[in-house]
């Protein structure tokens, strides 16, 4: 009695799924997207506006200059609002995320400036520093319970105590650092941002390539090679593009030569990277996305959820480090500013203007660069028009409100057609 | 009984505090049966169902697995068991989809990373060895599946894993008529696909359309456990809310002879837990 009687003389169905074609695939993204599962579509179209508009009303804006200007300027909210993604991810929020890179770029410039130690010794301090506050953070909020709102909240005005108890209150320390000031400031010779760049691009079309021919082989519904290479030949039009403008000579001082890729831009490729590659190909990963789903159903699976949260706050901060180190490299010095005024705001609006929910279980790292570009791009362009600061916040208030008007406008139209 | 039982349990005891929730409680479960369990609200379904998974431990009584006495102290032992449970808020992530739901929590890696295309495959295996024709795609999210296609998710993860009893908590609740036939037949399935499936359900249609057994608890006591064919509708109904039913069911005082005809454990004796050594133990 125990012998599968039925299960032989079925059908089995379920690998014979329809193979994708190129007209399949590419019906079933307007089908997602007209579900609301806008994906990047909100940003990459924003960016193109914007960018449009901004070239329009100004001549300097689609300068080589410029648009070198763009990387360095957005390079520190973009690393703090790819920590930002990982606790989004849970639902939560870091709202002190800005003054936690504060704090860290303090500890820096007091090591390296005040104290003389090797710039090495300083940026571990910092980071060390940042994952020490993440991890209080999320101890705070997954052990003893008090929302992440209030947690962040508290340490946003705490923070910004210890910047200036560290700097001594009031004055500003600066950074000299040559390998700390290079990271903002210093450029890679052309030859090394192309062979970057083709470097880049075949490790992507061979993880891309691979994993096709891996599922193919298998057996296993593939999207088509077209498609495949469409993405790969993408990423290589836009990537080229980008270095070959960087390369260009963008001084105006005949004397000096001012061309190559921003020493910033490999290490935000790199921490995209890594952290994209954590989120999508790693068990700790998909555990997150689960506890940003359904908490209860992850606690089930066996997933010790307090550890998860504990996590991304400790990830959240110490990338918030980063992008202090960024900031004191950009500007040179420390002051009581450093993380401060609208730093969290603009990084927060990158993770949601890239698409990931304020809700929680939706968003990917790449978002914060996309929806760090929009940010810089509209920073710059403003800048550039000299409009009052009064208008730039007001403007990038409304952008930031328009990017989470589309994640709870497409998450009502998401949970109606069943798509989320 | 036509095979000896794969689980059972014995005089299970159970208290939260000064109330006893489990009163003695005999309970089997063979492999390739469909045993049902039912009970009016707060006669200690969950509690034993929680007892059995592990996230409950028992206060006295013996659990035997496979003819070996076995202690159950959490979801972890139950689970190395092979015992799993499909609860009844199905416990899936609406953003991760098909194969990412089932395999959460015990994701295949080679090294560092996740082995998807392997995951991806046995996924697609346990589907099709349940027959189950309804799902489009592995890759999609189970936040856009209908009720009956999430129960079915839940379901094969529990099968995934080479289980031996599947227990499930009111699979058809919330499911209309189709799915809810659906889901039965699926149900049916597990069993003759030789698991011992336990199945919670307040609808007595259903538990007549698959069980082979039916197990009825009362006020915490374990009023009878009796093959389907033996009962008929009306002498559960009776059994569920009064404890007794002519010659079935709890006798005079409520203390002992908590067993009915034909139940599994009738002539307990209280054997110590302590005695793990032996294999078979007698009934």
């Amino acid at each position: 009695m125990t012998a599968p009687t039925t299960t032989a003389a079925r059908p089995l169905d379920v690998p014979a799924a329809p193979v994708p074609t190129v007209g399949s695939h590419v019906r079933d993204y307007l089908a997602r997207v007209r579900g609301g599962d806008m994906g990047a579509l909100p940003a990459v179209l924003g960016l193109i506006v914007l960018c449009a508009i901004f070239s329009v009303l100004h001549d300097s804006f689609l300068t080589q200059g410029n648009f070198a200007n763009l990387f360095t300027q957005g390079a520190a909210v973009t690393v703090i609002a790819m920590g930002l993604v990982f606790v989004l991810l849970l639902g939560e929020i870091d709202l002190s995320a800005g003054f936690a890179s504060g704090v860290c770029a303090a500890v820096l410039a007091q090591l390296v400036t005040l104290r003389g130690f090797p710039w090495y010794v300083a940026v571990l301090a910092a980071i060390a520093t940042g994952a020490l506050i993440g991890f209080v953070l999320g101890f705070l909020v997954a052990k003893v319970g008090i929302p992440s709102f209030v947690v962040t909240l508290a340490a946003f005005l705490a923070f910004q105590g210890v910047v200036l108890l560290l700097i001594k209150g009031g004055t500003n320390v600066s950074v000299h650092d040559e390998v700390i000031r290079a990271i903002e400031i210093r450029n890679m010779p052309p030859w090394l941002g192309w062979a970057m760049a083709v470097v880049g691009i075949a490790g992507y079309a061979a993880v891309q390539l691979l994993r096709h021919r891996n599922r193919t082989a298998r057996g296993l519904v593939t999207e088509p090679l077209a498609v495949v290479w469409f993405r790969i030949g993408v990423l290589a039009v836009l990537v080229g593009t980008a270095v070959h403008i960087l390369n260009l000579e963008r001084s105006h001082n005949p004397l000096v030569s001012l061309r190559g890729v921003p020493i910033v831009v490999p290490i935000i490729v790199l921490l995209l990277v890594l952290w994209t590659f954590v989120l999508n190909r790693t068990a700790y990963g998909r555990h997150i996305y689960a506890v940003g789903g359904n908490r209860e159903a992850a606690r089930r699976a066996g997933i010790n959820v307090d550890r998860i949260r504990i996590s991304v706050f400790v990830i959240c901060s110490s990338m918030a480090a980063v992008g202090g180190i960024i900031a004191a490299s950009r500007g040179g010095s420390v002051d009581a500013n450093t993380g401060g005024s609208n730093v969290l705001l603009y990084a927060v609006g990158a993770a949601v203007i890239g698409g990931t929910s304020l809700f929680g279980g939706k968003g990917r790292v790449f978002d914060a660069v996309l929806g760090g570009a929009v940010i810089a791009v509209i920073d710059n362009g403003m800048a550039l028009m000299n409009v009052s600061s009064g208008v730039k916040y007001v403007f990038t208030g409304l952008v930031l409100l328009a990017a989470a008007s589309v994640d709870a406008v497409s998450r009502r139209r998401a949970t109606a057609t069943g798509n989320r | 009984m036509s095979a000896t039982p794969l689980l059972e349990l014995r005089g299970i005891d159970k208290s939260f505090g000064p109330v006893q929730v489990l009163r003695n409680v005999d309970f089997s479960v063979t492999a390739g049966e469909v045993t049902a369990l039912v009970g009016d609200n707060g006669a200690g379904k969950s509690t034993l169902v929680k007892c059995i998974s592990g996230i409950y431990s028992i206060d006295s009584g013996e659990i035997v697995f496979d003819g070996r006495p076995v202690r159950i102290n959490s979801p972890r032992d139950a689970a190395a068991l092979g015992i799993e449970v499909v609860y009844q808020d199905l416990a899936l992530c609406d953003n991760l989809d098909i194969v990412q739901n089932m395999f959460l929590g015990r994701e295949k890696r080679s090294g560092l990373v996740l082995d998807e295309p392997t995951m991806e495959q046995m996924a697609a295996e346990t589907l099709a060895g349940l027959s189950v024709r309804t799902v489009k795609s592995l890759r999609q999210h189970v936040s856009s599946l209908s009720g009956g296609q999430r129960q079915t998710v839940a379901i094969a993860k529990a099968v995934l894993w080479n289980s031996r009893v599947v227990i499930l908590d009111e699979p058809t609740a919330a499911l209309g008529v189709a799915q809810t036939a659906q889901v039965l037949e699926l149900v049916r399935r597990l069993a003759d696909n030789g698991l011992a499936v336990v199945l919670i359900s307040h609808n007595m249609n259903d538990v007549f359309a698959v069980s082979d057994q039916i197990a009825m608890l009362y006020l915490g006591q374990m009023v009878a456990q009796l093959r389907t064919s033996e009962v008929t509708h009306a002498q559960v109904v009776e059994l569920i809310t009064a404890g007794r039913s002519g010659g079935l069911g709890l006798s005079g005082d409520n203390g002992d002879g908590a067993n009915g005809t034909g139940t599994s454990g009738a002539d307990r004796h209280d054997t110590p837990p302590t005695a793990t050594t032996e294999p078979g133990v007698d009934r």
